[in-house]
């Protein structure tokens, strides 16, 4: 259990190199070790999606893949994401609808809805809904988290 | 003069009822919120609680001699070890002739009184060597048989041996002559009904870092909490600590919902065990923890009966509710509220004149029951409108004429209601009439009728209630609870002419803070943006209640509106005097100071605010420059502000499967002046979502042995977009007539309709085959049984 291994990987644009607990999962990594506390933990099990991040550009629950795992990987959380401006549309669009209460659950909703648009398949109502149905809000009831990725959709001609 | 509201605040060019987008959001939809976990502080240690795995056992010996042993472990702390330095909880309603509850220490002495309560501590320097170490703590039990329901809390010995038995409370009431109301109907209904345990369930579990300078002998507190300022109180009473050596502050905040506006003993054990080590202390549940240590919320059964005469005038009612809250009252919220507003809400809508009712709370083997949004409202909503339902059956009545029927009316305000619940003012008929328009009540209902798919039931549910919101000074003041019900707000005019506000209320989402915004943009003729907000900081806003029942626009809001007009009095005072003009024909509008009678644009603030600060030498000598200002709002004499609405809903069940699908869902709401119709539909849709969830799936599965069988997200069950509805809200507004904002609370009524409109609905797709449903949350399992009961 306290066994360590080096890793190298990039994240967020910038070449990261740690010695890491082999048992460390990668949302404590992030935010223990480099301080992205955008990415959130809700439950640690792997069903709530506050904790989503994206690793070698496919979204993953941060708190099921190892750090050690994205060893020579790339990961992107929010706050890379959001200075690229990959989300620039979508947090207009959930800043207009409201579709952000207490925030909790938000970095992670982002980037599931982030990889719906930008994935090849339809993005109806129904699609969002159905894509966005491991990612829990308790404040918002979701209607408003729908509108606004179907905005997005619009406006990217989705 | 002095004191005057500002011309124009409710007109159309006001900011006040705009769909102005929440400011405080853009942080947070950057990943730039800062939450209880986010913080650091120098030479933090974190610690991990060791729980009981019983319901109900005595401690023995505690040996952490291996925990101590393990790498990075600094200390253990057991219940007995926080004795002399900590006092206990003592959750009595003094206001409650009757009402008892034990003293509960900060964490379990002498036997732990449900699966979770913490009996130990460990502190360590990582949070991981924390939690392996707890492990290792060894415990002797010994189990005792545990009270399991509420049932068995009546017919057991009692949990503890102090109070004799397990009855924590009861109380009747009793208007009219029910009893012969009831010998005299037409038609009498009833119906049982029970509702499951549920939780919260914020999506950040609770936390809190207390931070004991022994130097300064002053305790810093960062928790994720929506009163810092009864937290405040709390540490002072319980850890003899002064007020103002004491400061508690609220970050963001990951959804509280009432569950982050009870007391627990693991955050007094936390501030006591950094007291104890003189360094910072961190604490974060996880999520496998918040199920069995968070409060939790409607373990209640209550029995029910409605008198009818035959042209569908109700004539009585009469209610029975038996809830069980956990092995304490809570602390300084006594838990006796859900079953006291249920009793104390039934029937409110409608115009009838005798009631009969009693309510009992026990005690039991379980984590404590505490405030969840909308308290014991949904348990008045639920049981009135099933009756409704259920009565216009019999009769033959379309349950929304039933209702129409039975409102009170405008010309009937004020009113007490049998049950004692007080109406300034309400709009049920209005509400109702909207609502019928806006779901096309007359055409579903016609298509329901006609519905002949063999596979599936439909029904429709309507809900209409009552929400009472932003509590007031004569319920916790005779309670002898140490809450403040009021809330404050110091606005300061910064030197280049933005404004500084400084809330006492706090906010978890709900958009309270631009909501305070609109209020003071409208007063002082500012833009949003030139207006920042601080919240939840004990140490430096005005005194006050913070977020819980509904209060942060009706009392917050009316104290920023106090606020800025006492500021805008200052200001043009000023500005009088630097443009020798009197203040009465000065005004605010667009950052500037203008001409009352023209609107033409005199001085800018920024000019009045630089000559205030920066040039006194340039104003005559008795001119007083008071930038910055603050005032509170309270109503001492007011119990509540009394909000208004009604919901439908429209369900589809499968008959193979059990499963209900909500098909459509429709709101109107009353929650007085409007200050943001975004933020409140939001707020609605929200709660109704919470409100369907509760109704549908959730439930804290207890075996009988008191252990929580279903304390992962992956077994309890929560509302996900995929099957929750979109939903469409209306508004009627009858402005509060006790404050000048006009706004009443609006935080708990879409769970209290959605709870209410589900449990009309479901029962009224059964009803179509003779079935009926009576145990909350109707699971796929309870659907099908009462479908074979039907056929049976």
């Amino acid at each position: 259990m306290t066994d360590f291994q080096d890793i190298d990987l990039t994240v967020n644009g910038a070449r990261v190199r740690r010695r890491v607990a082999a048992r460390q999962h990668l949302a404590d990594f992030l935010r223990d070790e480099l301080e992205l506390t955008g990415t959130h933990l809700g439950c640690e099990h792997g069903i709530c999606g506050a904790c989503t991040v994206r690793l070698d550009r496919v979204i993953v629950r941060g708190c099921l893949v190892l750090a050690v795992q994205a060893d020579g990987g790339t990961v992107e959380t929010v706050e890379g994401l959001s200075d690229m401006g990959a989300l620039k549309d979508l947090q207009e669009e959930f800043l207009a609808r409201y579709a952000a209460q207490c925030g909790f659950c938000t970095p992670g909703m982002l980037i599931t809805a982030h990889a719906l648009l930008d994935g090849p398949g339809p993005v109806t109502r129904a699609a969002i809904r159905d894509h966005l149905s491991g990612n829990l809000c308790r404040c918002t009831g979701y209607q408003a988290i729908v509108d606004a990725v179907e905005a997005v959709a619009r406006r990217r001609g989705r | 003069m002095a004191g005057e509201m500002p011309a124009d605040l409710f007109g159309a060019a006001s900011p006040i009822g705009k769909r102005q987008p929440r400011t405080e959001s853009r942080r947070l939809l950057r990943g730039r919120g800062r939450y209880i976990g986010d913080i650091r502080l120098p030479r933090m240690l974190h610690l991990a609680f060791v729980r009981s795995p019983y319901a109900h056992a005595r401690i023995g010996a505690i040996d952490a001699a291996a925990a101590l042993a393990m790498p990075g472990v600094v200390r253990v702390v057991t219940g007995r070890d926080l004795v002399p330095v900590t006092t206990p909880f003592v959750g009595v309603a003094a206001h409650r002739a009757g009402h008892k509850s034990a003293p509960q220490p900060a964490m379990a002495v002498e036997k732990a009184v449900w699966q979770g309560e913490p009996v130990a501590a460990v502190l360590a320097e990582t949070r991981a060597e924390a939690e392996d170490a707890a492990e290792l703590v060894v415990v002797e039990w010994e189990e005792l048989p545990p009270v399991v329901t509420a049932e068995d809390a009546l017919a057991k010995g009692a949990i503890h041996d102090a109070l004799g038995d397990n009855l924590a409370f009861q109380h009747t009431i009793k208007a009219g002559d029910a009893d012969a109301a009831f010998a005299a109907a037409a038609v009498v209904v009833e119906h049982t009904f029970r509702f499951d345990r549920q939780t919260g369930l914020a999506l950040e579990p609770r936390g809190i870092i207390a931070d004991w300078d022994p130097g300064a002998e002053s305790l810093t507190v960062h928790q994720s909490h929506q009163s810092p300022y009864q937290m405040l109180d709390i540490y002072a009473v319980h850890l003899g600590i002064p007020d103002h050596k004491i400061r508690v502050i609220a970050p963001d905040i990951g959804g509280g919902f009432g569950t982050k506006i009870n007391v627990y003993g693991e955050e007094l054990a936390v501030c006591a065990i950094s007291r104890l080590v003189g360094r910072p202390v961190r604490y974060l549940a996880d999520r496998l923890e918040s199920f069995v240590s968070d409060t939790h919320a409607r373990e209640h059964a209550l029995t029910a009966r409605l008198a009818v005469a035959a042209d569908g005038t109700i004539t009585a009612m009469e209610l029975d509710d038996l809830g069980a809250v956990g092995a304490y009252g809570m602390h300084r919220r006594f838990s006796v509220a859900e079953g006291m507003m249920a009793i104390t809400m039934a029937g409110a809508p409608y115009a009838f004149a005798n009631y009969k009712a009693r309510t009992r709370t026990v005690y039991n083997n379980k984590t404590q029951v505490g405030m969840f949004r909308g308290v014991g409202m949904p348990f008045a909503c639920v049981t009135t409108e099933v009756l409704i339902d259920k009565a216009a059956a019999r009769l033959g009545l379309d349950p929304v004429d039933m209702r129409l029927r039975n409102f009170r009316t405008k010309a009937s305000f004020p009113c007490v209601a049998p049950c004692g619940a007080k109406i300034d003012d309400a709009s049920f008929h209005a509400c109702l009439d909207k609502l019928i328009a806006l779901m096309d009540y007359r055409r579903i209902r016609a298509a329901q009728k006609a519905w002949s798919d063999p596979r599936t039931l439909r029904g429709i549910g309507i809900a209409t209630f009552i929400e009472q919101t932003a509590y007031g000074p004569p319920y916790y003041g005779p309670g002898k609870a140490r809450i403040s019900v009021q809330d404050g707000c110091t606005l300061r005019l910064e030197a280049s002419g933005q404004v500084r506000c400084i809330t006492s209320v706090t906010d978890q989402g709900q958009g309270t803070l631009t909501g305070l915004r609109q209020i003071i943009a409208a007063a002082l003729g500012v833009g949003y943006d030139d207006i920042e907000v601080l919240a939840g900081d004990s140490a430096i806003s005005p005194y006050g209640g913070g977020a819980w029942a509904s209060r942060g626009m009706a009392i917050g809001g009316e104290a920023a509106l106090k606020a800025a007009i006492a500021l805008r009095d200052n200001i043009l005072a000023v500005a009088g005097a630097i443009t020798q003009r009197e203040p009465s024909a000065l005004s605010l509008r667009n950052g500037h100071v203008i001409d009352a009678a023209t609107g033409r644009e005199i001085i800018p603030l920024a000019e009045v605010g630089h000559i205030g600060y920066f040039r006194q030498d340039t104003l005559p000598k008795d001119t007083v420059v008071e930038f910055a200002v603050t005032r509170n709002h309270v109503d001492n004499n007011v119990m509540y502000y009394t909000a208004n609405g009604v919901q439908g809903t429209h369900v589809e069940i499968d008959r193979e499967t059990g499963f209900v699908t909500v098909l459509g869902h429709w709101a109107v709401d009353d929650c007085g002046r409007v200050i943001n119709p975004l933020l409140v539909d939001e707020q609605v849709k929200g709660g109704i979502v919470q409100g369907l969830g509760a109704t549908l799936y959730e439930h804290c599965v207890y075996d009988e042995a008191g252990q929580l069988q279903n304390g992962t997200l992956a077994d309890y069950l929560v509302p996900m977009a995929g099957e929750m509805p979109d939903i469409a809200v209306g508004h009627i507004e009858t402005p509060e007539t006790a404050t000048r904002l006009g706004a009443k609370g609006v935080g708990e009524a879409g769970l209290i309709g959605a709870m209410g409109a589900m449990w009309s609905a479901v029962n009224d797709a059964l009803r179509g085959i003779g079935g009926s449903i009576e145990h909350q949350p109707f699971t796929p399992e309870r659907i099908l049984a009462a479908i074979a009961r039907a056929k049976g």
